[in-house]
This record gives structure tokens, sequence and C-alpha cells, in this order.
């Protein structure tokens, strides 16, 4: 340390070191400059997390609708979760519209849900917004619930004939995708 | 760090002393888990569970180690390879039962050891660190567990992942980004599975350090005793070795025959039959529920069926089931009582075995439909468990006359053994 201190220039204070140092600004200067460099580093070892590129890839699906008999509905896959693609008959269309929206949970009108002139057309995800099982009604026979949409098995979570959540403890109604009619029969959802 | 009692360790093969100067870890071992280390005459059998643990984590790694050289990550073959090891491969079906029921022994040892420390008291000062390491310790086994059930890629395996993972996205605003980033997609696939085979791998690796520094933490102020009195003399102690190696042997014989029998007369008894149905993402199981080790908590997660307080009813949910184990890191300060152990608390115990009711409730509400009798349980169980940790135990322990402690541990034993004065006591230690 000795040979050291006798290396600072003639005109510095020998006794009287300032403070901060000079080798305290390195020591600083060094390690913040190796901390961001670990905080560059760590992007790419967090982000290779998020979905890949193929996996990003499987974003659009289209759906011929046609064989689809008002009261039916069929189970499709978007993004690898399951899609409901249901035609409601229009007892199921009146008994939504009836619901006074205030009294919902997630207030939203069928309306708000399709596509004008299409609100027979009710697409939505197949995944229960409390943790994502896959509610009961798209299938034949299965039970579609209190309110004649969707049930969910796992946790209880009912929801009506426009997909929206009406008792349990799911939070949301269930989502609806981007999607649209790119002719009068086929769609295209993403 | 020890008792100035302890015996050192002697090396008297030329070779021992030769390794001890330059790298002292046959004296580490000597002093962690041989006769250097002296541990309360008194202890029961509740004292093996640490060590059970120790023995099954081992159990767990090595049977993961080796089934992993014939598991193959990928969504569209693992749980054929899963069904390969069960068939083909040699003793492959031995290994995967071991490991899944090695799983639930592993937890069973846990769930008795903390139960122990909640009796005697385990968590008290100055042994405060190896509780919240062994806290520690019990979330990533959760974790580690949670992951290899997902493996085999049944129906349970990805439903359980998409309904765990679903936690995530009760997060306000970010929650279902955070889902997407832990999945690598937008329902489990092939990226989730990949990752959570590398981080099962991972995970036993950092339990087993978390392990050591819960021993380290324990061997500072010493082993804990059934009468939660300090050890005041070398009368008081034994040595590790040979007298609880050997009491340890015996809980070991006896955790191996359970073991034993799961494996070879009931393997599939803890487990789901969904699990051998390969997973199908377009269908969910009509009743889906976690491995038994987790039902108490699940059963929280159930309770909350409605939105209160602004807060929705699924964050509730997520909160209050995280908040279940969370709590437990509290316990050292909200247990007020200076006595440790429940053997001389009155109240304290009887409260203690309410909350041990409470939680098998729990276990059964988590297992079973939700019908409405079932959550109003579920939602009574999971009041009073929180009222446990956060009412009733200060109360307690402020409000309770707890029993004269012995004055040693020595007096408490000898009191057993026919009965002695304290100064008899003094005089058998000349």
């Amino acid at each position: 340390m000795a040979t050291l201190d006798e290396a600072v220039p003639p005109g510095e204070a020998h006794d009287a070191p300032a403070d901060p140092r000079r080798r305290d600004y390195l020591s600083i200067g060094a390690v913040a400059f190796a901390g961001v460099g670990a905080g560059v580093v760590a992007l790419p070892l967090i982000n290779q997390m998020s979905p890949s590129a193929d996996v990003l890839a499987q974003s659009t699906t289209e759906l011929d609708v046609s064989a689809i008999q008002p009261g039916q509905s069929i189970k499709s896959t978007f993004r690898k979760q399951p899609l409901f693609v249901r035609n409601l008959t229009p007892k199921e269309i009146a008994e939504a519209d009836a619901v006074p929206v205030s009294d919902l949970r997630d207030p939203e009108t069928l309306a708000q849900r399709t596509k004008e002139g299409k609100a027979n057309w009710l697409i939505t995800l197949g995944v229960c917004t409390h943790l994502g099982c896959v509610p009961l009604g798209a299938g034949e026979g299965e039970n579609k619930g209190p309110f004649g949409g969707y049930f969910c098995p796992c946790h209880g979570s009912a929801y009506d004939t426009a997909g929206r959540i009406r008792s349990g403890p799911a939070p949301s109604n269930l989502a609806v995708p981007d999607y649209e009619f790119i002719s009068d029969t086929v769609v295209r959802v993403g | 760090m020890s008792f100035p009692w302890a015996k050192q360790y002697e090396p008297k093969h030329p070779l021992m002393k030769w390794v001890d100067d330059r790298l002292p870890l046959p004296r580490f071992v000597y002093n962690a888990v041989g006769a250097g280390y002296p541990v309360p005459r008194n202890l029961n059998y509740f004292w093996n569970f640490g060590v059970l643990a120790g023995m099954f984590l081992a159990v767990q790694i090595v049977t993961g180690i080796v089934l992993a050289m014939h598991y193959a990550a990928n969504a569209g073959i693992a749980f054929d390879s899963v069904e390969h090891i069960m068939r083909d491969v040699n003793a492959g079906w031995f290994l995967r039962y071991a490991h899944a029921n090695g799983a639930s022994m592993f937890l069973l040892v846990v769930y008795i050891h903390i139960a122990r420390g909640l009796w005697y008291g385990s968590y008290k000062a100055p042994r405060e660190m190896v509780w919240l390491l062994g806290v520690v310790i019990f979330l990533l086994m959760m974790a580690t567990a949670f992951m290899g059930y997902v493996l085999p890629w049944g129906q349970m395996s990805f439903w359980g992942a998409q309904v765990i993972t679903g936690f995530f996205s009760a997060i306000p605003g970010v929650g279902e980004t955070i889902r997407v980033w832990l999945l690598g997609g937008f329902a489990p696939d092939n990226a989730a599975l990949n990752r959570f085979f590398s981080l099962h791998y991972l995970l036993p690796f950092v339990i087993a350090g978390v392990v050591i520094l819960h021993i380290w933490a324990l061997h500072i102020p010493g082993s804990s005793n059934p009468t939660g009195v300090e050890v005041k003399s070398e009368q008081d102690t034994v040595p590790f070795h040979p007298y609880y190696t050997a009491k340890d042997g015996v809980g070991v014989g006896v955790a191996l025959i359970v073991f034993a029998a799961l494996i070879f007369f009931a393997p599939n008894l803890l487990g789901h039959p969904d699990n051998y149905i390969p997973a199908n993402p377009l269908s969910t199981p009509a009743h889906i529920v976690p491995e038994w080790y987790f039902l108490p908590f699940y059963a929280i997660l159930k309770s909350f069926t409605f939105d209160f307080l602004w807060i929705p009813a699924k964050l509730w949910g997520v909160l209050a089931m995280f908040a279940s184990i969370l709590l437990l890191f509290f316990l050292p300060w909200l247990d007020t009582s200076p006595v440790r152990s429940a053997n001389y608390r009155p109240t304290y115990r009887i409260f203690l075995w309410v909350l041990l009711v409470d939680v098998i409730v729990l276990g059964y509400i988590g297992g079973a439909s939700p019908t409405p009798s079932v959550i109003l349980i579920g939602q009574l169980a999971s009041t009073y468990y929180f009222a446990h940790f956060l009412l009733i135990l200060p109360i307690v322990s402020m409000m309770e006359r707890p029993r004269p402690l012995p004055n040693s541990i020595t007096e408490a034993v000898l009191a057993g053994k026919g009965g002695t004065s304290p100064a008899q006591t003094a005089l058998a230690a000349e």
C-alpha cells in the first residue's frame, strides 16, 4: 500500500485523503457496472419462460360453424385452450337479455359479447375464470348449471346463456377471444 | 456452538489425522451426528422424525435420479414413458412406486415433525431460525411435490397444473401475464412440462442445502426436549452416537415397514385413478383433487365463494391459502408463553388438539365435492385455523397458568423412574 500511496501525483495532499477516495469511485463504478451487466443477463433468463414463437404461431383458428344447429355447441381449440362455439336459441337470447346488467358480477350485455347481427353466436374460451377448469355445458347432455349456460364442476361456478358468471367463486365472465366472421359460416378466431 | 463437555474428535489412524489437518470433514460429521453432539437424554420417539425426513429426502433423490434416466419430459410421450417405466424398465414399477409413495411418506413424517414442534414449542427462542428454515423447507417441498405430480402428464397432472398456475392469475392486473409466463403458453403444454421437470430435479438439492442450514441452526442451541427445559449440565445429555443413532434406527425400521407396505401392497392407495388417463386439455375430470398432503390448504382455497371487501372471491381464496402457510413464519412471535412444552401448558394443549382435529376436518373437506354443507364446514374450519394462530394462541399465552417445570432434565427423568429430590439429583451428579 505504501508504494501506491506514494504514487499520488505531486500537489495532492498525502495526509488528508479525499472522502470518498479515488479508490472508492473505482470500486463503486466497477460493482455498479457489473451489477448492470448481471441485470442485463437476467433479462433473457427471465424472458425465455415466455411463450415461444411456435406457441404464439398457433394463435389463430378458423372454424366452419355451418353445421351447428340452434341450441347446439361445439368444443374447438384456440391457443391449445378449449373454445366453445354456441348457437343460441331465441329463448336463450331472451333469457340473457332479460337479466339486468347492474345485477351482474362482471356487467356485460349479450350484445357486447357477440358480433352485430350475429347475436346467436356465442364464442368464448372454455376456461373457467376461477382456476381454469373446462366448464360443462358445451357437450351433448352435459350439466348446463342453474343458469342454463355452463357449469364448472371443479368449484361450482355457474355461467348463464351469455357465458356470464352468475354464481360461484369465478371472478369474471368466460373470456370472449378476438374473432371475426370472414364469411357467413366461417369464423377466424385470434 | 456446542456444550463444553462435548467429546472431541480424535483421529486414531494416521491417514484420518492427515485428512483432518487438511479438510476436517470427518470432524464436521462427528460433531454433527456423531459422539461430538450432546443431546438431551429424555428425547421421545417424536424426535425421530427429523432423521426420518432426511432419510425420505435421500430416498426421493436416489429414486428420482434413476427415474429421470428413463422418463421423457415431452408432452407427446411423457405419459407413455411413465408406462414404459412401469412395464418395461427393469424394476421400474418398484422405483416409480417408491418415488410416488416416498413423497407421501416424506410429507407424512414432515407433518408429524411439524406437529412435534407445535406440541413441544420447538419454535421458541433460541430456536426461531430452526423453525423459519423448516417452514422454508416445507414450502420448497410443496413446490417440488406439485411439479413432480405434473410429470406423468395424466389427467390429474394436467388439471393440477392448470389450477395451481391459475392461482397466479388471481393477482390483480398482472396475474394473467404471470400465469402465461410461468406456463410458457396459454395452457399447460410442452413448455410447462419441461420447465417443471427441470425445477423438479433442481429443488430437492435446494431442499438438501436448506436442510443443512436447518441442522446448523439447530446445533447452535442444541436439540430441545419434551420438558422444554434447557440443558443445564453434562448429566442432562448423552452423545448423539450411539444413543440416538440407535433410537433413530428403531424409527427408521418402523418407517421402512410402513413404506414397504405401501409400495408392495397398496401402491396406488394414496394416488388418484384419473392420473392413469392421459392428459386431455379439452376435458376436466369431474372431481379434481390434489394429493392428500395438500387437501387442508385446498379446503381453505375453496372456502371463499363470495366477494368480500371489494376483493374477489378468487383472490381471497388464493391469499388465504398462501397465508395459512406463511402464518407459520410468525408463530415464534405469536406464542408469547415462556413455557415451551405443552406438557406443562394445560390450556394450550387442549387448543392444540382442537387444531389437529380442525386440520383433519379441512383435509376431509378439501377432498369432498363442494356441496353447500361441505362449503359451510370448510368455512368454519378455515376460520378456526386462522383464529387458532391469530387469536387463541396469543390470548392463551397471556392468560394461562402453566404447571411447574422440573428444575432440570435429569430431575424430570428420575422423577419418572420412582422419583428423587433435586438434592439427591445433585448428589447423583457428583
